[in-house]
């Protein structure tokens, strides 16, 4: 049962070019797909470690502005993209260091200033990017000869680059590392008693969330071909970690879920509502207080209820992870 | 050669000195147990003892290893594991998971990010046999939050066991259990072989003085009494501390 | 010789700024394990408020007090309503937070609109001062001063008054002081509201030199965030230091690296973290 739906949900985003009434729709597509990609990211550090970033709008922004400086100084589509990873990767390396000298409430704060600090670069240190102008790239690549210049190619594109980032997630779940990742967030104490090196697991865990926020910033780049310092801003990363817990922080689907929504709500609330940031501060205010859980948990609770008659569950709230350390 | 010695331990937290000039040793194969009324710093002992807690002055050696200095994290390879006095599961699994999680602690397995954890065979089947032996084999694929209190206190056990330690500390493992749940971890606890050398914690002294062979006393963080359970029962401090409670 | 003595002076305005604002959100953090990520929308609030309220006639000083009521009144409305609810749920707490930033963010646009509003200087504090022979803009050396002053007095309320002893304990150790009688939640709404007041109280105290426009909040925040985690949180000697290094930082920065300025005020934060997580005074890393 749960192959045949997998297998229908793969064809019906594979087809999505075919039965979307028009481009604008499958651009919206492409959208959600990077950034439940970017939600993926996210989800290593806040759904599996217990560890809440919100910063990483800064990672993302260290791709997109590293792509598009290689880009736009002659580096193919090759070299760009490699060296825009690779800087993602260190600066995520670096977060790290600094973000796991705080724990639960002081690793937000940390991460808080270091995305500051990406966007603080975006924005004042015009020789460098530009500024509040932007940078915009040439065009898009053309791997093995085929443009990606149209809708319908990036979007396939995006999509075989969001069937990996996934396969790679579930792998990672179901592996060793994954489960010790869990672990940490669950009980520190004990993962460390139990022999566990659990800073290094951290560390890890986020340079892995850091690569996949690196490609949703490449991919963030390609789309719209130009990158400014909105991509790095506080209301970006707090619209990334919106699409986890709205979607739901213990799944795998959850933040793609979660993806979907948001950037849906987006663009078609901007259609009839100026005022985004409001609607995205009030859902976040009534996700929090009202649906910890996340979308998908929840609505999953619904379906069993309803097809499996009533059973004791334990609600575990999981938006709101508590560290298991001591001060 | 003592199986687990410390000497001369101190700590002491903002102006409290919650340890104070502690020494023990442990002989390999012994049954201590460490008594003392709340706030004695028993537990305290035991967080310094797992390297959790840095001591201020002092040494902790292991088979005559030195390993103040050693991070908490190794202790568990050389062969050092500890129950909880609360009880330290993880919520969102199954006891068959919380124990494989404890076997895999110990292999270099733990940093594979490929391969299906539940796909291990042998560590899984490992997994069972140690819930097995503290009763709870019927159980494994049980979610921790459907288990009884009881049986999350048998899983800290087996949590502990799985680690194959060369010492075992247990704190407080009877807190909260019924009394026929008592006599079955007394029962678990006896049975364990005596190339595991085993300090535990306890309050409640009906069920562990049956436990002991050699007796610890702490009170405000010092050691007023040891000896076999005999002498200590025996010594008018022991009384003096605990009929005074 | 004359520019480094603006600048330093600038340091002390901005310093003093920084710590009205600080002191607020470390007090908050301090006690209520809450980070507040609505401080920057409280500071930009007061200051539009006050704007609102000049250009019906209040006086600066009036509309400046006032406004910080208004914001303390918002505060405790949020605190009471929405993160005692939330008790116990620190992350949701900072989810919150963050959300409700987002919405005065918004209000704030949709009221004042997008165009900065000047708040003119309070009239007898114009001009300039003459200090050992120089000229300095008496307004800014007045902020510095009434920086002092808070500070002297959220000492007292701290070290001399029962409420500054409850504050203490609980930011010691929540769970004894609630063992000793202390109403927790009553002192968390009291402090929230005290938070917020100095927090618009500052932004109204900021509007001469910063002016209001969007996105103050956004800018804020992070400098609170700074002097937060540089100093310590719970300590108000830790806010004071923080804020003046961080106000130092700044307009030195500025001067000398123009297009680093805002990371070069990060980096003895960062360094901090590195080498003593719990800041320069503080007892409990963040």
């Amino acid at each position: 049962m749960k192959r045949g739906a997998l297998a229908l949900a793969l064809a019906a985003l594979a087809t999505v070019p075919l039965w979307v009434p028009g481009t604008f729709y499958v651009n919206i597509a492409s959208q959600i797909l990077l950034y439940a990609i970017l939600a993926l990211g996210v989800n290593v550090l806040a759904g599996y470690a217990g560890l809440v970033s919100l910063g990483h709008a800064g990672l993302f922004g260290i791709a997109a502005y590293t792509g598009a400086k290689m880009l736009t100084a002659g580096g193919g589509h090759w070299a760009g993209p490699a060296a825009a990873l690779a800087a993602t990767v260190l600066a995520a390396a670096v977060f790290a260091v600094l973000a796991l000298r705080g724990t639960g409430l002081g690793f937000v704060m940390i991460t808080v200033a270091l995305g500051q600090i990406v966007w603080g670069v975006a924005y004042r240190w015009i020789s460098l990017t530009n500024g509040d102008n932007g940078i915009s790239i040439p065009g898009r690549p053309s791997p093995f000869g085929l443009s990606l210049a149209a809708p319908k190619t990036f979007y396939w594109a995006t999509l075989l680059v969001f069937l990996l980032a996934l396969a790679s997630m579930a792998v990672f779940v179901a592996s060793p590392f994954g489960a010790a990742l869990r672990g940490t967030r669950d009980q520190p104490r004990r993962m460390s008693a139990l022999g566990y090196h659990v800073w290094m697991i951290r560390f890890v865990a986020f340079l892995f969330s850091g690569l996949w926020t690196g490609v949703a910033g490449l991919l963030y780049l390609y789309y719209h071909q130009f990158v400014s310092p909105q991509a790095v801003a506080l209301t970006a990363s707090a619209e990334a970690l919106l699409m986890v817990i709205s979607g739901g922080t213990g799944t795998l689907l959850g933040p793609v879920v979660g993806a979907g929504l948001v950037v849906v709500v987006k663009n078609v609330a901007s259609a009839y509502i100026e005022r985004w940031n409001f609607v995205l501060g009030a859902i976040f205010v009534l996700i929090v207080v009202f649906m910890p859980d996340g979308l998908v948990p929840g609505l999953a609770r619904l379906a069993r209820r309803a097809t499996a008659g009533w059973r004791p569950q334990s609600a575990v709230a999981v938006a709101a992870p508590r560290e298991g350390t001591g001060r | 050669m003592s199986a687990l010695a410390v000497r001369g331990l101190y700590k002491s937290f903002g102006g409290l000195q919650v340890t104070s000039a502690v020494s023990l040793a442990v002989e390999p194969g012994e049954r201590r147990l460490i008594i003392g009324p709340n706030g004695a710093g028993k537990t305290t002992l035991f967080n310094l003892m797992t390297g959790e807690l840095r001591p201020d002055r002092g040494t902790i050696s292991l088979f005559d290893n030195d390993i103040t200095r050693v991070p908490g994290r190794r202790r568990a390879h050389l062969g050092m594991a500890r129950t909880y006095q609360i009880i330290t599961l993880f919520p969102r699994d199954t006891l068959l998971r919380n124990v494989t999680l404890s076997l895999l602690g110990l292999t270099p397995l733990r940093w594979n990010p490929l391969v299906r954890l539940d796909a291990q065979t042998a560590l899984v089947a490992r997994a069972r046999e140690v819930l097995a032996r503290v009763g709870l084999g019927h159980l494994a694929e049980r979610p921790l939050a459907q288990t009884s209190y009881g049986e999350r206190r048998r899983a800290e056990i087996a949590m502990a066991l799985a680690q194959n330690p060369r010492v075992l500390l247990l704190d407080e493992p009877f807190a909260g259990l019924s009394l026929e749940e008592r006599r079955d971890v007394l029962a678990l606890v006896t049975g364990i072989p005596r190339d595991v050398t085993i300090v535990m914690i306890e309050h409640d002294m009906d069920v562990a003085l049956d436990f002991a062979e050699r007796i610890t006393v702490l009170h405000f963080g010092e050691v007023v009494v040891e000896g076999t359970r005999a002498e200590v029962v025996a010594h008018p401090r022991t009384r003096e501390i605990y009929l005074g409670e | 010789m004359s520019l480094w003595l603006l600048l330093a002076v600038n340091s002390i305005t901005l310093g003093g700024l920084l710590f009205l604002l600080s002191a607020g959100f470390s007090l908050i953090f301090g006690l209520m394990r809450i980070p507040n990520l609505t401080h920057g929308s409280f500071f930009m609030l007061g200051a539009y408020l006050a704007t609102s309220l000049i250009a019906h006639g209040v006086a600066f000083w009036t509309a400046a007090v006032v406004a910080g009521i208004g914001v303390a009144v918002f505060g405790g409305i949020v605190e009471r309503l929405i993160l005692r609810r939330l008790a116990g749920a620190e992350l949701a707490q900072v989810l919150v937070t963050l959300g409700l930033s987002f919405m005065v963010a918004d209000v704030c646009l949709m009221v004042w609109t997008g165009d900065p509003i000047r708040i003119d200087t309070p009239a007898g504090l114009r001009g300039t001062t003459a200090v050992m022979g120089l000229g300095f803009p008496t307004y800014r050396l007045a902020i510095g001063a009434i920086a002092i002053v808070f500070a002297a007095g959220l000492w007292l309320l701290l070290d001399r008054t029962r409420l500054g002893a409850m504050i203490r304990a609980g930011v010691d150790d929540p769970a004894m002081a609630r063992v000793a009688g202390i109403r927790v939640s009553r002192l968390f709404t009291i402090v929230f509201c005290l938070g917020a007041w100095l927090a618009g109280f500052a932004g109204v105290m900021g509007g001469p030199i910063l002016s209001v426009y969007p996105g103050l909040d956004a800018e804020m925040l992070p400098l609170a965030l700074v002097v937060v985690i540089l100093g310590g949180s719970g300590s108000l000697v830790g806010s004071l230091v923080g804020s003046f290094i961080v106000g130092f930082l700044y307009n030195f920065g500025q001067a000398m690296f123009p297009e680093m300025a805002y990371v070069v005020l990060f980096l003895p934060m960062l360094i901090v973290l590195v080498v003593r997580p719990q800041g320069l005074f503080g007892r409990q890393p963040a």
